[in-house]
């Protein structure tokens, strides 16, 4: 950096620098999308049945969410449980269920 | 063996049209015999870029359907030896596009011809996907513009999953860049995309890079494929990009803000 950067206005990014970076990133977003057949609403279903074998929950209650980043992705199952009946012993609430694997 | 070739794009307006015309005349001035199909069902415009909408008797789809015979609906350019136009039907619409009946036609036309352009409508609804799903090479038309590359890249995931070749394992179609509208001044004032990062962003081949020109407007006003135009900066840029895919080895032109003259400045010349 010359002395005389100093005294200049630091370069803003050009519209076409942000095309570019805005490309980068939905594009990125868009391509790991577009490898893996959109399986959660099955998957969603499929746990809800499951759960419902030994829980009486409503349809609404199981939440799933992929999240992708650079190298691995999660899944976050979020199963909110009925109150427990009064006198049970055991106690109910909402359990979470996190995976996480390889993109 | 003759090869098919789809000129798609996903977005509409990026000049796919106008490159299947340039690009299947540069073809046929070769001395290739080229066919170039419409494949925009019900929204027919192949035939007024080439000039020949009054020619048009019969279309692509009433020989799908079995209405005519191919050579009653082929319409022979009358500029270029070993050219020719497949139009499509204005009134149908794209469910009459059927696998079998597109294959049937393309088996036809490939033992007659080197080249067949299946020019894609836009989308990436049935028109687009029978444009594509049959072709060896796909020439990608895009803009230097977020919306046109980011449908460029979404076009090639289709092809990469729902082309035949894709389909039945086969080597991959081969995938080439034609840039368009190409500014020099304003990605110079960094207000366009350059080409090199639009490449690095689809991260495909080089076909050629056409710049924005008055001779495309031009061209399709009077029903000339721009090719012919040999004069334009974009007509010679469209013959560069046949060469090239023919295998020459052929320098990028008009790339770069060209220096004015004082002449040109005071008399405010255009190409």
């Amino acid at each position: 950096m010359s002395i005389f950067d100093f005294f200049r206005t630091p370069k803003k990014a050009s519209a076409a620098d942000q095309a570019k970076e805005r490309l980068q990133i939905v594009l990125a977003h868009e391509r790991a999308g577009r490898d893996s057949p959109d399986f959660l609403p099955q998957l969603q279903k499929e746990l809800l049945d499951v759960i419902k074998k030994y829980v009486s929950i409503d349809d609404d209650k199981v939440a799933v969410k992929l999240d992708r980043a650079s190298g691995y992705s999660t899944l976050e199952v979020n199963v909110e449980l009925p109150a427990p009946a009064k006198g049970a012993a055991r106690s109910g609430g909402a359990g979470k269920v996190a995976a996480a694997g390889k993109a | 063996m003759a090869k098919i070739i789809v000129m798609t794009s996903g977005k509409g307006g990026v000049g796919k049209t106008t490159s299947s015309a340039a690009f299947g005349t540069g073809l046929a001035l070769r001395g290739f015999k080229t066919c170039i199909i419409d494949f925009d069902v019900g929204l027919r415009n192949l035939d007024l870029i080439m000039g020949c909408e009054r020619r048009v008797v019969f279309d692509f789809i009433n020989v799908i359907n079995g209405e005519a015979r191919l050579s009653q609906a082929l319409i022979k350019d009358k500029r270029v030896e070993n050219l020719f136009i497949l139009p499509t039907s204005q009134t149908r619409d794209k469910d009459a596009l059927t696998e079998a009946g597109v294959e049937k036609i393309l088996n036809e036309l490939k033992k007659e011809f080197d080249y067949i352009i299946c020019d894609s409508p836009a989308g990436i609804e049935r028109g687009a996907l029978m444009a594509l799903y049959f072709a060896d090479h796909a020439i990608i038309v895009t803009n230097p513009e977020v919306s046109s590359v980011r449908d460029s890249d979404r076009i090639l995931g289709v092809i990469q999953a729902k082309s035949r070749r894709a389909e039945k394992g086969e080597e991959p179609v081969q995938e080439h860049l034609l840039v368009t509208r190409y500014d020099p001044e304003r990605v110079e004032k960094g207000e366009m995309l350059k080409v090199e990062d639009v490449l690095e962003i689809l991260a495909i081949p080089l076909l050629g890079i056409i710049p924005e020109s008055p001779a495309v407007l031009r061209a399709s006003n009077v029903g000339m494929p721009v090719v012919l135009d040999d004069k334009s900066n974009a007509g010679q840029a469209y013959s560069d990009a046949v060469g090239r895919f023919l295998g020459e080895k052929i320098e990028h032109r008009f790339v770069k803000v060209e220096k004015k003259g004082f002449f040109d400045r005071l008399l405010r010349r255009t190409a």
